[in-house]
């Protein structure tokens, strides 16, 4: 007997030194411990939640529908030009996810297939019609949305958030998670932007041009467009520049007409940073193409000199200078009229690389550094204050044996921090009601087993008896309460969502070392105490 | 010794149709809340609702209506706005994702309060797509929940049991949905894992008292005692331990409520109201509803 109590007494005092190891570094005094602790024994502790240590938890979706679009737009436009180079006249257009190409000839079929295996082709009448099969779309699916991670992590690098999350949810879903980010709505804008630069040639030839308004209100675009789609030629589109009006602040569109064609795009870039134009003292922002890009833009200003050249990003033209003469070494720049903050923006955006689809976001949950803290604060002080509630209350009604419950409380949450340190586990708001919870929870086995003692005394039992037949009468009920307590639990962690899943965490947590606490804790105290030396009454 | 109880000896079954048929209206009126809640007649959160929702604080207090005039001024529409219980701060709520929506309410707060200094503490914007999909595992979660218990307690004692237990809970789950939708309270994320929560507190306490019929049965004799006497005297037996459980749980409970931060106000809100009927039920519900069912079976084994 006596050697199953040291034991016991050797497990609990175990445990609870290492739950202290393990939370250590969650207080002040992990910064005093010598470096060989820091380095081999548990540093990490308790993660705090995004909610009680502020932050955003975003979720985009990518829009796969126009992944599979700009797909088969890229085949079909890089088919109008290599059809070009091979003098076929070709016409190559998109209509839904089919390509149709004309002029329908066995050198033509040859040249697509080569360049585009995946492509099925069928004749149609006077065309060549180009399907790509679901399974390579369902490829292009999933590069979009890897590629799209890969560039959201490029650009949080540039933000400078300490510890992003960053990761793939569902099929098409982004989940980002940055702690403790200072300006939220910065991280958003530049996070979501698709930035895809493109290069088009303005048409200088249309007379459309003409007839065009040259200024439309913001907000009208869209009827602007749909008015004059039918008169534009169909390897035309029309693209609209911001133009701000300085004194009144109000925004304004000017449209222009641009051919379809893209001659480079943001993929070739090598560089892109802020430089201040110092005659009119505004910023602007230079690009640097990679040696193919640089080759390409080469090429398109000796062969376009004297025309204007449109730069246009996510659908937006920024400007459209002409071309004076052949650019070698591939520098370029994009002015427009922006303010120093949007064009370092814009820099970063550029340089971490485009976006493979446009990004909507879908969820945005940001919490506050000060509300976090605030949180943070309630939730201890409803702890200590349940916890000195429960506390007294035990002393109060059950005496001694309220004592030794209360010792088994403590030991509970100290256990229970311990464990979600060692555990890693991510501490949120919830998660600390779990705690509080616990606390008010905890005492329900010893409850139990003291109303069991009790009743056994009333038989007239001795102290001894009463105590052994109470624990063994209650611990079955003990542990069908605790079960079905964790089935609830480990379904809110299956359902929940982060701050809920931390509920769920410390919740069956709290249950399981209760377990523990209740059956091992409080008995081997009151073997201690009464089970030496037969007393003749029991406090309780 | 400190007793808030004696031995007892109430005869709780004696009333069990009044408390059924009391039990029964509120499980009623739980449905009618189900109903509302899905025709969105109810305070439901962003996070099923999906739409805007802003923390804001200020440093001095503030009134709904001056709120509300700068809101309306500011063309933002259909804006819901509620006081939280700790001082100087509100809550706007959108239910339609607005373009912009979250800059506008921002700005013209700065301009038109700007003695008051508001701060936007928090920001919760949820797509419907992410809502539904939060609906949808809510449901399933409480669905979950109830399957898993049913089994549990049909394994460990037997199915009338099970039956009793799951009306019990049922019931606590509906009478908190019930209130906090008469009260207008926010339906979320949160107060659904409050629900589940008071789901495995309440079906503690009816193990408990289970437990104890279930040691009875075996140790009377047959024919001794009545089904409903023995679960009379079970339940006195146990009375004290439900008694003081609920007390230390409603501490906890309360001290979340007063101390907790607005966050957890609403959470603690339903874990008492969830401890106190949880408490009732697995007296007054739960021992009935197995009597009710199984009157002739149970003792005969």
């Amino acid at each position: 007997m006596r050697k199953g109590i040291y034991f016991r007494i050797g497990l609990i005092i175990s445990t609870v030194i290492l739950a202290v190891i393990f939370f250590l570094p969650n207080t002040p005094l992990f910064n005093y411990m010598p470096d060989w602790w820091k380095k081999n024994l548990p540093n990490k502790g308790v993660v705090l939640g995004l909610d009680l240590r502020g932050g955003s938890h975003l979720i985009f979706e990518v829009d796969l529908k126009r992944a599979r679009q700009i797909t088969i737009e890229r085949i079909g436009l890089h088919l109008q030009s290599l059809l070009e180079k091979k003098n076929f006249k070709p016409s190559v257009k998109v209509e839904g996810e089919r390509i149709f190409i004309q002029p329908v000839s066995d050198e033509v079929k040859r040249l697509v297939r080569e360049n585009y295996p995946d492509l099925n082709l069928t004749e149609q009448g006077q065309n060549i019609v180009g399907e790509l099969p679901e399974s390579a779309f369902k490829r292009v699916e999933t590069t979009s949305v890897d590629q799209a991670i890969e560039v959201i992590r490029n650009r949080i690098d540039q933000l400078g958030v300490a510890e992003p999350v960053i990761h793939k949810q569902g099929e098409n879903e982004i989940v980002v998670q940055l702690p403790g980010v200072k300006d939220p709505k910065k991280a958003l804008e530049i996070i979501g932007k698709t930035a895809q630069l493109e290069f088009k040639l303005l048409d200088e030839e249309t007379t459309l041009w003409r007839e065009l308004p040259s200024l439309i209100k913001q907000g009208e675009e869209e009827a602007f467009l749909n008015q004059w789609k039918a008169k534009l030629s169909e390897n035309n589109e029309i693209v609209f520049q911001k133009i701000i009006n300085k004194d009144t602040g109000v925004i304004y569109k000017r449209p222009y007409i641009v051919k379809k064609e893209v001659l480079l795009t943001g993929d070739l870039l090598a560089e892109a940073h802020v430089s201040i134009d110092q005659r009119f003292n505004e910023p602007y922002v230079s690009l640097r193409f990679n040696d193919a890009g640089a080759k390409i833009f080469e090429e398109i200003t000796a062969k376009y000199v004297k025309r204007r050249l449109a730069i246009i990003l996510d659908g937006n033209l920024y400007s459209a200078p002409v071309i004076q003469e052949r650019i070698e070494g591939g520098n370029a720049q994009i002015s427009g009229s922006f303010t120093l903050e949007e064009a370092k923006d814009l820099a970063i955006v550029l340089r971490a690389g485009a976006l493979p689809a446009p990004v909507k976001l879908i969820q945005n949950v940001t919490v506050g550094p000060t509300l976090g803290k605030d949180s943070i604060e309630a939730g201890k002080m409803a702890v200590i204050i349940a916890s000195i509630l429960v506390v007294l209350f035990m002393i109060v009604y059950y005496r001694l044996s309220g004592l030794i419950a209360d010792f088994a409380l403590i030991l509970n949450i100290l256990l229970l921090i311990g464990a979600l340190a060692a555990l890693n586990a991510t501490l949120t708001l919830p998660g600390i009601a779990g705690i509080a919870l616990a606390v008010g929870m905890a005492v329900d086995s010893n409850i139990l087993m003291f109303e069991r003692i009790r009743e056994e005394i009333r038989l007239g039992k001795t102290p001894k008896a009463a105590i052994e037949s109470g624990y063994k009468k209650a611990f079955w009920t003990i542990f069908d309460s605790h079960v079905t307590t964790l089935i609830t639990a480990a379904v809110l962690f299956h359902f929940g969502s982060g701050p809920i899943k931390g509920f769920a965490v410390t919740l069956s947590l709290g249950v399981a070392i209760n377990l523990f606490t209740a059956l091992i804790g409080t008995k081997t105290v009151f073997d201690f105490i009464y089970i030496g030396k037969e007393r003749k009454s029991l406090s309780i | 010794m400190i007793q808030i109880l004696g031995k007892t000896n109430i005869d709780f079954l004696g009333k069990k149709y009044y408390t059924l048929g009391l039990s029964f209206l509120i499980f009623l009126l739980g449905i009618f809340a189900i109903f509302q809640i899905n025709a969105g007649n109810a305070n439901l959160g962003v996070d099923f609702a999906g739409g805007l929702s802003l923390q804001v604080r200020f440093s001095q207090p503030v009134s709904l209506t001056e709120v509300r005039e700068v809101l309306d001024k500011s063309g933002v529409k259909d804006a819901d706005i509620q006081e939280l219980p700790t001082e100087k701060k509100i809550l706007i709520k959108l239910k339609k994702q607005q373009e912009g929506a979250q800059d506008i309410i921002e700005k013209s707060l700065k301009e038109n309060l700007a003695a008051k200094e508001p701060i936007i503490e928090s920001i919760t914007e949820i797509g419907p797509k992410i809502g539904e999909r939060t609906k949808r595992d809510a449901i399933l979660a409480i669905l979950a929940a109830t399957v898993g218990i049913l089994i549990y307690i049909a394994v460990r004692f037997r199915f009338h049991f099970s039956i009793g237990a799951t009306v019990a809970t049922f019931h606590d789950v509906m009478a908190v949905l019930a209130i906090f939708y008469l009260l207008d309270k926010e339906i979320n994320l949160i107060f659904i894992s409050a629900l589940l929560t008071i789901a495995g507190y309440s079906l503690t306490d009816t193990v408990v008292v289970f437990d104890r019929i279930r040691e009875n049965i075996g140790k009377v004799a047959k024919g001794a005692m009545t089904l409903e006497a023995l679960m009379n005297k079970s339940i006195n037996e146990v009375l004290s331990r439900t008694i003081v459980t609920s007390l230390t749980t409603l501490m906890a409970a309360f001290a979340l409520f007063f101390f907790g931060g607005e966050v957890l106000h609403d959470f603690a809100f339903a874990m008492i109201l969830g401890i106190v009927i949880g408490t009732y039920s697995s007296i007054f519900i739960a021992s009935p509803v197995v009597l009710l069912l199984g009157k002739n079976s149970l003792l005969k084994k």
